[in-house]
């Protein structure tokens, strides 16, 4: 399993993309598609230094892309209404500083794009050293909110799906 | 099948998601030209990524899904690859227009007053001051985060 399936849910994930490219549930395109599946994360493995990620609680994973998807929409019409009624000058962006506790690489990748597919939120940077992630925001009315926004929706998650095993197990969700 | 004969219950979801895209799309275009500096700027074509092509890409599958008469979400693959592939962009245009700014900040800075950044960048204990207000707060914050990665590629052999 683990020796030629190195992650199987990127192998799912080829294997539906390759389908639903092809617009096509024939026996062929399952047979390729899954022939793909295998073979692409054997030969892309040398090129990713951290290794395939390793999703602890996928269903943590699915609750956070859902609670994203409505703040995604939700700011977009905040930075629409912004845009239209605000006075270009009235807008007060800044750029704020995050403390952040993640540490995998593939958090990092996750939260990321998460921030940054939420309009109103761009990620600059991370401050090598001190994990302080730099991020821009279009219009700041308090610092400590975001802050604590950031953390407790985004990164509190984020760590429960990728690094559960450092933590005490705290019994599966119902 | 044509626009014409698509039953009504397709027709009206189609036309309303495609108005809401396309004004959602041109409020964020609209951004890009009302608003003043680079880094307010990149915010407004985000709304335009996200909820514009989702909401087009959303009629785009009721559309063919009700005018072919089978179930057409292939969509789902171009909402996939804009989720991964335009906050990448985002980023490294945002890193960009930072080192440019810092750049010319410290270019000024030598030049004329002499003080302010470079005294800046030799001040090591200058990151636990909070977080300086303002735009021009960008190179200030960065020259930090610079120096930062200088130490640790260089290993302080400056």
């Amino acid at each position: 399993m683990s020796r030629w399936l190195p992650s199987p849910l990127l192998s799912i994930g080829l294997l539906l993309t390759w389908l639903l490219l092809n617009e096509s549930v024939a026996a062929a395109h399952w047979l390729l598609g899954g022939a793909l599946a295998v073979v692409a994360p054997l030969l892309v493995r040398p090129l990713l230094p951290h290794g395939h990620a390793r999703l602890r609680r996928p269903r943590a994973l699915l609750r956070l892309l859902w609670l994203s998807a409505i703040e995604i929409v939700r700011s977009a019409f905040n930075v629409g209404q912004l845009i239209l009624l605000r006075k270009p000058d009235a807008v007060n962006s800044q750029f704020i500083r995050v403390p952040l506790d993640l540490r995998s690489p593939h958090g990092l990748a996750l939260l990321s794009c998460l921030i940054n597919s939420t309009p109103g939120t761009v990620w600059v940077d991370l401050l090598p050293e001190r994990h302080e992630l730099l991020l821009h925001v279009f219009d700041l009315h308090d610092e400590a909110w975001w802050i604590d926004t950031i953390k407790t929706s985004y990164e509190g998650p984020i760590i429960e799906v990728f690094e559960t095993a450092g933590r005490a197990p705290e019994g599966e969700k119902p | 099948m044509s626009v014409a004969t698509l039953p009504w219950w397709a027709a009206v979801p189609v036309a309303v998601l495609l108005v809401i895209g396309g004004l959602i799309t041109l409020v964020g275009t609209l951004g890009l030209l009302r608003l003043k500096t680079f880094y307010q700027r990149i915010h407004g074509p985000a709304i335009a990524i996200s909820l514009g092509a989702g909401c087009i890409l959303v009629a785009s599958m009721v559309y063919f899904t009700a005018a072919q008469s089978r179930l057409v979400v292939h969509e789902l693959l171009i909402g996939a690859f804009l989720l991964m592939t335009a906050p990448v962009v985002a980023m490294l245009l945002m890193r960009a227009a930072l080192y440019r700014d810092l750049r010319a900040r410290r270019a000024a800075g030598l030049d004329d007053n002499g003080g302010d950044c470079g005294e800046r960048e030799s001040t090591p204990g200058l990151s636990d001051e909070g977080i300086p207000l303002g735009q021009p707060a960008a190179g200030q914050l960065h020259a930090e985060a610079d120096e930062q990665r200088a130490d640790a590629a260089g290993g302080g052999g400056r």
